[in-house]
């Protein structure tokens, strides 16, 4: 064979020739650095050429429309490098924003309310969990269920009726800036989280387990990784995270109702996928994420300083969704294309498409070639 | 009375990728005559039907038909050319009739076109009289027995009037009466003036049935006798290029305490009440059948499937069931039989698939740094001498001997005091192979207790000290070291040997 008649190459040490501006753009988490391209790219065009968009005023509406987005998108990036999605995201924060607003209207302190609403949060999200991890249900079928579910309960919790007598000092602090940049004070403890899960998802153990399970799941079991489990807890962790994002909510708005954040599960799924995480599983990284849901934000937020009316928003979102999951398809067939051609007529079908199984030369090429953050 | 060539196969190469599965294979098939071909797992025997049987397409080299040049590109071209090949276990569509199964796709049509079901039936009939088969033409495929869907088979290529019959391994699940049965059909139908290809790892049916041998090693070709001028150790060598003690190099080992012992271990219609003792320097080896619920058992062992009824111990603890992360704290390893599927993360890197089972040990504070995983990687790839290019390579690049060898640096680097391989060679090429075998024999050696699951009886003889063997779910027979050979192992696999129930 003829592979085993080479000479070892010293174990671990790269050859030379791996371009380095690959190796760099690794650091960054390769194909996030196509992302954050595009974003970096984005804000200058915009900032030059839509009328107060650069203002601090401005950034910091933007910021605060993209708190939720991120921060629910954190535990859900998780979900889907597992290979699994939760579309009951924006559910939970209605349904707990709901809840909020009942408790509070009923006359329990916002300190007693927050608390049982992450309980709430940790309950909805273990129902997920269950049906996908103890009865085998695909995840996308239990949570378009569940996304109808949770947002008739919160219906049924608050009906049509708004609440809207919280404390000024709790809705004031939620939509305050720091001194005077604009910058809205929620982004410390956000970006506190979203290190914390970039730092779990990247280099810890459990973040090799998921993009192992993400991979295959078969062989994560086979190497003692307790899958079910694992995934249990992520459904868990993300209930957690929508009901905060639903008190985060209630408060900037400083209104409860039912229809709140409705529709806001395509936004995160779209910022996820537009940070290169595969919706098949097993690839992506945080960075990417964050600056997807930037990207979004932005592109959001220029075209209604645009006045472009809401409608076409969702036609924006969701033809960025689209191109975000057919762009790495095409990506890898162009690419698989190309390769094959100087090499003559494709041998043998791969097992499986693998298109980065042979990482081009071209560091051009690379860059999407490498959408597996998880270095 | 073997006649002219109807087949020739001249020079054929064909590559997966780095894989070269064949390289100059020949062959050449005469009408009337039933010839064997023989090789080792990997020697390219399937790959060299999938080309006669229109899958493959070689790289190189010619498909001769009756001296002249072919080229089956797909299935249906190999069918118009005569050819019919019978696989191990056949794909029948099991709603559907045996008649139409056989029919289908050109089933006899009446009036307005319709599907004239007598006229199907009848000529179905017709060529089970021709075969010696009573099998209702009118019964639904499904609960068919592995000997009648290949009957069914055997049927279809016959109404195709294939001059051509290739039976790929057609025995390995076989009962001895249907195996005879099979055989009456072979030889009839050779009788009748068509060329048999019997591929098999039973030398004994292939004396029986066949006039010529084929041998292959490494994809290649390596002699073509007439049966009556070789024996069994003639072949077995010219397959394996070597003798086979020199193969199998097991150290002669002073067995330590039980360190693996399993209690009436069940699982509900897959294998009942399995016990078996492993000691430490010990090699047993799990032979049997496909599908005797060898991987099985191994499986429930390690935790990965559950069981029903039973218990496992290592070193005197009872294991959890159904908790590999258990059976790992407790120093179990399984390398798997499937390497894609369950040993390897395909689209992961060397170093984080030989790191997956030491994510934990290799963390300090709960972080993981690429950099300890690379070392760790490292390290292993250097003792047991993988070849890759890259750690940070994807592990689907590897060859499949060094794909191997990093599943077994994964479990190696959890200094396990168990180490179960299930088909560890299955796949690989010969080199590797023997350096799998002489690093299981060198871990026995300091002390591990080693469960070999395998389906090559030449790996089974020559590794194990003792041979545990499995018929349809149960241990039918615990055969020492000294009086293991093929007779022995074959007869209690295929439940004629002698049923005692194995108490250890």
């Amino acid at each position: 064979m003829a592979v085993d008649t080479t000479p070892a190459t010293p174990a671990g040490q790269a050859p030379a020739q791996r371009p380095r501006t690959a190796s760099r753009l690794r650091l960054l988490g390769s194909g996030d650095a196509v992302i954050t391209g595009v974003l970096v790219l984005f804000l200058v065009v915009a900032a030059l050429t839509v009328e107060g968009f650069a203002s601090a005023r401005n950034t910091g509406f933007l910021l605060l429309d993209v708190v939720v987005i991120v921060l629910i998108a954190l535990p859900l990036t998780l979900v889907i490098v597992t290979g699994e999605i939760d579309l009951s995201v924006a559910s939970t924060v209605g349904l707990s924003s709901a809840v909020m607003g009942q408790l509070w209207f009923s006359g329990l302190p916002l300190e007693t309310v927050i608390p049982l609403c992450l309980l709430l949060g940790a309950m909805l999200g273990a129902v997920n969990g269950f049906f996908v991890t103890r009865l085998g249900l695909p995840s996308l079928a239990v949570t378009i269920g569940t996304l109808a579910l949770y947002r008739g309960l919160a219906f049924v919790v608050l009906g049509d009726r708004a609440v809207a007598d919280f404390p000024r000092s709790w809705t004031t602090w939620a939509i305050s800036g720091i001194g005077g940049t604009g910058i809205p004070v929620v982004v410390v403890p956000l970006l506190f989280l979203v290190l914390l899960t970039g730092v779990v998802l990247h280099a810890t153990p459990i973040g090799r387990s998921l993009y192992a399970m993400g991979n295959s799941e078969d062989a994560a079991r086979f190497s003692g990784i307790d899958v079910g489990r694992t995934k249990f807890w992520l459904f868990v962790v993300t209930g957690v995270v929508s009901a905060l994002g639903g008190i985060y909510w209630t408060l900037r708005y400083g209104s409860a109702r039912a229809d709140n954040a409705q529709g806001l599960e395509l936004q995160v799924i779209a910022a996820i996928l537009l940070g290169g995480v595969s919706i098949f599983g097993g690839r992506g990284g945080l960075l990417g994420v964050l600056a997807g849901a930037l990207l979004l934000g932005s592109v959001r937020n220029a075209l209604q300083l645009e006045n472009v009316p809401a409608d076409v928003l969702n036609i924006v979102t969701g033809g960025l969704l689209v191109v975000a999951v057919v762009a790495p398809q095409v990506a890898a067939r162009v690419r698989s294309r190309t390769r094959a051609r100087p090499a003559g007529p494709p041998s043998a079908p791969p097992a499986r498409p693998a298109p980065d199984a042979h990482p081009s030369t071209d560091p051009a090429a690379q860059v999407p070639a490498d959408q597996r953050g998880n270095r | 009375m073997p006649g002219a060539a109807v087949l020739a196969l001249e020079d054929v190469s064909k590559s997966f990728g780095a894989v070269a599965a064949l390289r100059g294979a020949r062959l050449e098939l005469r009408a009337g005559e039933a010839h064997a071909l023989v090789g080792e797992n990997g020697a390219g025997k399937s790959t060299l039907v999938k080309i006669l049987a229109g899958v493959h397409a070689p790289d190189a080299g010619r498909v001769l038909l009756d001296g002249q040049p072919v080229h089956l590109d797909g299935p249906a071209a190999a069918r118009a050319a005569g050819i019919a090949v019978i696989y191990q276990e056949p794909t029948l569509f099991p709603d559907l009739s045996v008649a139409e199964n056989i029919f289908m796709g050109r089933q006899p049509l009446g009036g307005g076109r319709r599907i004239d079901r007598k006229e199907l039936h009848a000529r179905c009939a017709a060529l089970f009289e021709r075969l010696g088969v009573r099998l209702d033409p009118e019964r639904p495929a499904r609960g068919l027995s592995i000997a009648d869907q290949q009957m069914v088979e055997i049927a279809k290529a016959l109404s195709f009037d294939a001059r051509v019959l290739v039976m790929d391994e057609p025995t390995a699940a076989l009962s001895g009466v249907e195996v005879e049965r099979l055989f009456t059909v072979a030889r009839a139908l050779r009788d009748g003036g068509a060329a048999v290809l019997f591929i098999s790892h039973r030398f004994e049916e292939v004396f029986d049935l066949c006039d010529r041998i084929t041998v292959m090693r490494d994809g290649q070709w390596v002699a073509t006798d007439d049966a009556a001028d070789l024996t069994v150790d003639q072949v077995v060598r010219l397959m394996v290029g070597r003798d086979v003690s020199s193969l199998f190099p097991k150290q002669d080992v002073e067995p330590g305490e039980v360190v693996l012992s399993v209690r009436g271990l069940t699982r509900r219609g897959v294998f009942s009440d399995v016990s078996f003792d492993v000691r430490a320097g010990e090699i047993v080896a799990l032979a049997g059948l496909v599908g005797a619920g060898r991987s099985e058992v191994v499986r429930a062992v390690f935790g990965v499937d559950a069981y029903d009824e039973g218990s496992v111990e290592v070193a005197g603890r009872p294991l959890r069931p159904g908790r590999p992360a258990a059976a790992m704290a407790a120093g179990v390893a399984l390398v798997p039989e499937d390497r894609r599927q369950q040993g390897l993360v395909m689209e992961l890197s060397v170093e984080r698939n030989a790191t997956l089972t030491r994510r934990w040990q290799l963390a300090r504070g709960g972080l993981l740094s690429s950099r300890a995983e690379r070392a760790t990687a490292a390290e292993w790839s250097t003792k047991l001498q993988v070849k890759a290019g890259k750690l940070a390579d994807p592990v689907s690049t590897l060859s499949g001997g060094n794909q191997q060898k990093v599943v077994l640096a994964k479990w190696l680097s959890t200094n396990p005091r168990v180490l179960i391989v299930d088909e560890p060679t299955r796949g690989i090429d010969v080199g590797t192979k023997a350096e799998v075998h002489r690093l299981l024999s060198q871990l026995a050696a300091d002390g591990l207790a080693v469960v070999m699951v395998s389906s090559e009886l030449p790996e089974v003889l020559g590794m194990a000290d003792r041979v545990l063997v499995m018929h349809e779910g149960r241990l039918v027979d615990d055969i020492p070291r000294a009086r293991a050979d093929e007779g022995s192992v074959m007869l209690a696999a295929t439940g004629q040997g002698r049923t005692t129930a194995v108490a250890p």
